[in-house]
């Protein structure tokens, strides 16, 4: 999986404390291994959005306030938004297992309280990640959100965590046979 | 600019000069601690997934037996022995086999294995608890401790620091326990998310080592990543003969940024209860007293160090637990056996009182310090203490 360096998409605006089972409600949790699936269903516990996945154009982004993914630590939440089509997360702030088990599958999402504010659903946004700029081309703005630093490029790009051991692991046993 | 403990912590663990709240920083891990719920699956990932086939300090890594030891079925049989074959074929120095450690939070500090100024991580939740011995520890998941039982290195998000300053000092029975139930109580479980909890103030200078480690066990339950406290006297002594490796504590800058500074008078803080169903739903005694009960639980990472046992010996001495009351003591064994049926209310040293933690979902439970906790077993109803012994001795107080 290969992570482009500028996202290009439309927003999807949701509000504050949306937490897991609003994600996707814990009744789809058997389809833990099946992605697409879990994304027909992604975001469904949230009133008025029971049919939100169905509308979503692939590379679309969504934006949310506060405390985003807060609730279970259930790994699946953020499989299923990528599942639905979505690029990328920004947000104002997330609950804190949910960020940690999203980078760790090599899912981008940012935090950028700038954007979260001043974004309106439906608008034309495009991301930087390198440089940690949102542009937002129906209202003529940018945000700032913090860029990655490398590392962390490195391992959205090799799509995650355990990708991303490996692939230092390896190193390491090179370096280690080139200096024996 | 200056930093805090914990952004210090983090910039030495990344070996950098400084970092800031919100930096993504990939960080050197001192000590890393696992259990037999979350060794297991990190044991696979880390050997199947990660193609890791050694760790990467076996000194440095410990592992408790403690959440379904002894097995209470054939299933925690299994991940039993699953870590205990783990741990021997990685040749971990410090794994702890039923019945020879305890809580992995109560046993990492005894034993001193977690340090001033070391970056530590556990795959619990209430791995936060080490802080207390100043240095930052927080708790992971299995994925996160696969990475770090491979590299030794793990990526984190440094977080912004609320510091909560303590003036004066508790009155007689109030305990570290209540303080952090009143402190949670005013800022709700989502009151420090993600964020590090700094305790500082007088007060912190008459609290002994395993009341701060109360202290620090439940910065989760206000949502933090870590708590942590300054090093002192107290800490000094407490390591003193116990510490396993050489350590530099670690002290915030005066011109540190903080989120948020909290002040409290801690005089003014009275014996205190969590009620049902949130720690963070804090009451004075006064409003619960009289509440009748049906068991009484001394125990958990939270509230069993010995001391925390002294002091209920010494309200118990000389009286009986009430009729229709039971009173369970576990010495640092873990609270998920200890259940309470349908409508029962129960009264518990613990950290979390949410709706299914502690048996049934419609169980009643509250938290509090030890020394009510056994005046309540003695009498059946919600109790102080002094009604039942007038001052504690002084060798426990």
């Amino acid at each position: 999986m290969t992570l482009p360096k500028v996202i290009r998409g439309k927003a999807w605006k949701f509000g504050a404390n949306i937490d897991t089972d609003q994600i996707i409600p814990a009744k789809y949790a058997i389809y833990s291994l099946d992605e697409k699936e879990l994304g027909k269903h992604a975001m469904e516990g949230v009133p008025g959005r029971e049919t939100w996945a169905s509308q979503v154009t692939a590379g679309d982004i969504l934006v949310a306030d506060s405390n985003f993914g807060c609730g279970s630590s259930r790994e699946i939440a953020p499989v299923a938004i990528r599942g639905a089509g979505i690029s990328l997360v920004i947000a104002d702030s997330y609950a804190r297992i949910f960020f940690r088990n999203a980078i760790n599958m090599g899912y981008p999402i940012l935090q950028s309280p700038q954007a979260a504010e001043a974004v309106h659903e439906g608008d034309e946004l495009e991301v930087d990640l390198d440089e940690g700029v949102i542009r937002n081309f129906t209202r003529g703005d940018e945000y700032r959100s913090e860029a990655f630093p490398q590392f962390m490029n490195e391992l959205l790009r090799m799509g995650g965590l355990v990708p991303w051991v490996r692939k230092r692991l390896e190193e390491r046993r090179k370096t280690a046979k080139a200096a024996s | 600019m200056g930093m805090t403990m914990t952004e210090k912590i983090l910039a030495r663990g990344a070996g950098r000069d400084s970092v800031r709240p919100g930096d993504l920083v990939l960080a050197k891990v001192d000590f890393a601690m696992g259990h037999d719920l979350t060794i297991p699956p990190a044991g696979k990932i880390m050997r199947e997934q990660m193609g890791a086939e050694k760790i990467w300090d076996p000194d440095r890594v410990a592992v408790t037996q403690d959440h379904f030891q002894p097995a209470k079925d054939a299933a925690s049989a299994t991940l039993g022995r699953l870590t205990r074959e783990f741990s021997h074929q990685m040749g971990i120095k410090w794994y702890f086999e039923v019945g020879q450690g305890g809580i992995c939070h109560t046993v990492l500090p005894e034993h001193g294995l977690v340090l001033p100024g070391e970056l530590v991580v556990g795959a619990d939740s209430h791995s936060c608890t080490y802080g207390a011995l100043n240095n930052f520890a927080t708790g992971i998941g299995s994925t996160d401790l696969a990475c770090v039982l491979a590299l030794g290195e793990l990526w984190f998000r440094v977080p912004e620091t609320l510091k909560f300053v303590y003036h004066n000092r508790l009155k007689e029975w109030v305990e570290a326990k209540d303080l952090i139930l009143y402190v949670i109580g005013q800022i709700g479980v989502d009151g420090a998310r993600s964020k590090a909890m700094e305790h500082v103030g007088e007060a912190l200078k008459h609290i002994d080592m395993e009341a701060r480690l109360t202290i620090t066990n439940m910065a989760i339950e206000a949502g933090a990543k870590n708590g942590i406290l300054e090093f002192d006297e107290v800490t000094k002594e407490y390591l003193d003969g116990r510490a396993k490796r050489p350590y530099t504590p670690v002290s915030s800058d005066p011109d540190a940024e903080y989120e948020k500074v909290f002040e409290f008078d801690v005089e003014k803080v009275e014996l205190g209860v969590a009620k049902p169903m949130s720690p963070d739903n804090y009451a004075p005694l006064s409003e619960v007293a009289g509440t009748r009960l049906d068991q009484v639980f001394i125990g958990s990472c939270t509230n069993s160090r010995i001391t925390d046992l002294r002091r209920a010996a010494a309200v118990l001495e000389g009286h009986k637990v009430a009729d229709g009351v039971r009173l369970i003591i576990t010495p640092s064994s873990h609270q998920v056996a200890i259940q309470a049926g349908e409508g029962e209310v129960c009264l518990s040293t613990t950290n979390r009182n949410f709706p299914g933690r502690m048996g049934h979902p419609k169980a009643m439970v509250y938290l509090s310090n030890p020394a009510v906790a056994a005046a309540s077993a003695v009498t059946g109803v919600i109790t102080h203490p002094s009604e039942v012994l007038k001052h504690l001795p002084a060798n426990v107080a």
